[in-house]
């Protein structure tokens, strides 16, 4: 395998690690509350779809992805009601609304399109197109069009000719600046969101009151009411988290990495989530590196002809779709480490009288 | 909080389940543009008003009394089994393998080895994530649904590159030898009236052979089968030392240990009778039906256990009637796709629902019907 190829992969891992990434983040704020969420591929795809069939409907990605959220945040408030108000079980109920998903998805997108359950493929601003960095000439495009633009465009003129000037500084470092121009560069601002959640996660979780609070509230949730805090607010606020991040990840399916939602498009991603987050044992950082390995094996699973240059055998194709899942019980299986999950995830909250 | 009566815990509580269920499809029927009541009504004519649907509707029943029961077998243990798909995926492997491998002399002897290899296999496939789940503590969730997905890949690869003839285009296995043929209702002597074909006059119609005519029904000797294993599950479960240790140990690990029972052990137990049943299955629509190997024979019926065994409330007799209700279901849902074209998913979403309803949102039932009940009992006390 030369560097080109590798290179390729490396590019389509990232593309296929993003929703992955955006939904383990999304699991990872439930779990950590203590509330188990297997739905976050019902909530994906009800995203998928919401995102794909506005997003077609109005022509804007941008508002598409706030349909997905919106749908996506539907299915976390019903496990919210189910689980936390009902104190019911948070399993079955995920399991529920994973096939409620499944199913209506393909419904609406038949009563509205009626193109077999799909929505029609999107183009242009409909779809989140590859990001270019910012140039002079875009700078100068956007004084002459609006007023807003006139005002701010002599201060960022300055920062932007600095970010050429790294830029062409990276791509001249030799095999980094291929890695940097291949594979970092060039995808949608959502692949560059879910990047950027991972810091944001871990500073909620680990350096802020409600992030003590949740990660309480999913260890012990007695104390945390003791303590004055609302148990049933806490999880509620975590599950929303949820939602935001699920829908993210079901609109980035339909509007970037695809054109438009597909029926069960989602192929068992939510569910690869959840064991990458139990690999990664619940922490963001960790998340980030197990989805892309994760991400990895999706994306060899889609060139068997690198698979078998380097492994000189004749590989299986459905063998190499299974990888993903085979790996994920092997990761599962606690080869690698052992993962101790949130003490109190599962459990619904009595209040003592 | 006050307690509901038994028998409101026991038949109100899955009415009322369903009944929103129900109640939530109709709307979403509406929001799609469609007539709740013509779907109905269309629903009832094609699953039961008529002998045909009849026939269609007890071979989906069939199917979902296997994989209700594995799920309840499962349930009783503590075990969310979300593995039926793959397992009764790996015994229709099981069939397809005992039925190629000889030249069946009689239905009767190849049925018995079929079942043993479908459980077999369905058993073998439950069995790694009951180990892991026993061993090693892995959320036997996510490993059975990961096992779903594999059980797919290696069907697929299977079908594709092993099993499939030579000159054979589709991926499927070859056809059965006719000795493994099961008998249909449309041949068993007794039944077998309900499906006579007849002329305009009333008087049944006869081939160019010179036999009676039936129409052709995919219900098949296997319901009988389906029905024995409901027995079979009720005695061991509630009848024999190890169905009382898997409850005990469902209901309280802590003490079920205390009490000397092995926890490695009733994992591993319920879950090889869990993938079993799943597997068994295959029995009704690989070698009932089918009469080959196909791809994704088994069509979601694993999945739709899990909703068997809530609306069942997790007993044998619960699984078999709620069994039925999902055969209705599915029967009239294709007759939706076919008179309405409304797409088989409204299927799923109806299926999710009785879920939701029966298995998580049992509590808001529960506390419903506790305040109507309260309310009669406090009109009662004041008229004394």
């Amino acid at each position: 395998m030369d560097y080109a190829t590798l290179l390729q992969i490396l590019d389509s891992t990232l593309r296929l690690a993003t929703p992955l990434l955006l939904a383990c983040l999304a699991g990872l704020f439930s779990e950590r509350s203590g509330i188990f969420d297997i739905g976050l591929e019902g909530k994906m795809l009800a995203a998928a779809m919401a995102s794909g069939a506005v997003a077609f409907l109005t022509g804007s990605a941008w508002l598409g992805l706030l349909a997905g959220i919106g749908a996506s945040l539907i299915f976390a408030l019903i496990h919210g009601i189910a689980s936390i108000t009902f104190r019911g079980n948070q399993l079955i109920s995920g399991v529920a609304l994973n096939f409620l998903a499944s199913g209506i998805t393909v419904l609406i997108a038949q009563a509205m399109f009626a193109q077999g359950g799909r929505t029609p493929p999107l183009e242009g601003n409909a779809r989140f197109e590859p990001m270019a960095l910012p140039d002079a000439a875009t700078l100068t495009d956007w004084a002459a069009t609006s007023t807003v633009g006139s005002v701010l465009v002599p201060i960022l003129r300055p920062i932007v000719r600095v970010l050429e000037l790294i830029d062409a500084g990276l791509r001249a470092v030799p095999l980094f600046g291929e890695l940097y121009s291949e594979v970092l560069l060039g995808h949608s601002v959502l692949v560059y969101i879910a990047l950027l959640t991972v810091p944001l996660s871990w500073w909620v979780l680990n350096r802020t009151r409600f992030g003590l609070r949740l990660r309480a509230v999913g260890e012990n949730p007695a104390a945390v009411d003791t303590a004055g805090v609302s148990v049933v607010g806490l999880r509620f606020a975590a599950v929303a988290i949820t939602g935001v991040l699920c829908g993210l990840a079901g609109a980035y399916m339909a509007t970037a990495l695809q054109a438009g939602f597909g029926r069960e498009m989602t192929a068992g991603r939510g569910y690869i989530a959840l064991a990458a987050l139990i690999f990664a044992k619940w922490r963001p950082v960790a998340a980030l590196w197990a989805c892309l390995l994760f991400g990895f094996f999706q994306a060899l699973a889609l060139r068997p002809d690198v698979v078998e240059a380097v492994v000189q055998v004749k590989v299986p194709v459905p063998f190499l779709d299974a990888l993903p899942y085979i790996l994920t019980v092997i990761v599962l299986a606690g080869f690698i480490g052992k993962a101790i999950p949130p003490r109190a995830g599962g459990e619904p909250y009595v209040k003592e009288r | 909080m006050d307690r509901l009566p038994r028998w409101a815990d026991v038949v109100l509580v899955p009415l009322v389940s369903l009944f929103l269920a129900g109640f939530i499809s109709a709307l979403v029927l509406l929001s799609i543009g469609q007539s709740p009541v013509e779907a109905f009504n269309v629903m009832v004519d094609g699953a039961v008003g008529s002998a045909y649907g009849w026939g269609y509707t007890l071979y989906y029943t069939t199917s979902f009394i296997f994989t209700g029961l594995a799920v309840t077998v499962a349930f009783h243990a503590g075990l969310f089994n979300i593995g039926g798909e793959g397992q009764a995926q790996l015994g229709a492997l099981g069939v397809a393998l005992v039925c190629l491998s000889i030249d069946w002399p009689h239905w009767t002897l190849a049925l018995a080895a079929a079942t043993v290899g479908a459980a077999v296999f369905g058993a073998a496939w439950a069995a790694i994530p009951a180990y892991l789940q026993a061993k090693r503590g892995s959320h036997i969730v996510i490993t059975t649904i990961m096992f779903n997905y594999i059980a797919a890949a290696l069907l697929v690869y299977l079908l594709v590159d092993v099993l499939r003839p030579d000159g054979q285009m589709d991926p499927a296995s070859a056809r059965f030898p006719a000795g493994t043929a099961l008998p249909t209702f449309n041949e068993i002597p007794g039944i077998r009236a309900f499906y006579a074909i007849l002329d305009s006059e009333g008087v049944q119609r006869v081939s160019s052979k010179g036999e009676l005519m039936y129409t052709g029904v995919p219900a098949n000797v296997t319901l009988f089968l389906a029905l024995a294993m409901a027995v079979v599950v009720w005695a061991i479960l509630w009848r024999t030392r190890l169905g009382y240790q898997i409850r005990a140990f469902g209901k309280s690990e802590a003490a079920a240990r205390y009490a000397g029972i092995n926890p490695f052990y009733i994992i591993m137990v319920a879950m090889l009778i869990s993938g079993a049943l799943a597997g068994m299955m295959s029995v009704n629509n690989v070698m009932g039906e089918a009469g080959r190997l196909l791809q994704n024979s088994s069509e979601g019926a694993g999945f739709i256990g899990i909703a068997v065994a809530l609306m069942g409330r997790n007993h044998p007799v619960g699984v078999v009637l709620a069994a039925l209700l999902f055969g209705f279901l599915y029967q009239g849902g294709a007759e939706l796709g076919l008179i309405l074209q409304i797409p088989p998913e409204m299927r799923i979403v109806v299926q999710g629902l009785v879920i939701l309803f029966t298995g998580a949102l049992d509590m808001m039932v529960r506390m419903i019907l506790t305040r109507i009940f309260g309310l009669f009992r406090s009109q009662r006390l004041g008229a004394a």
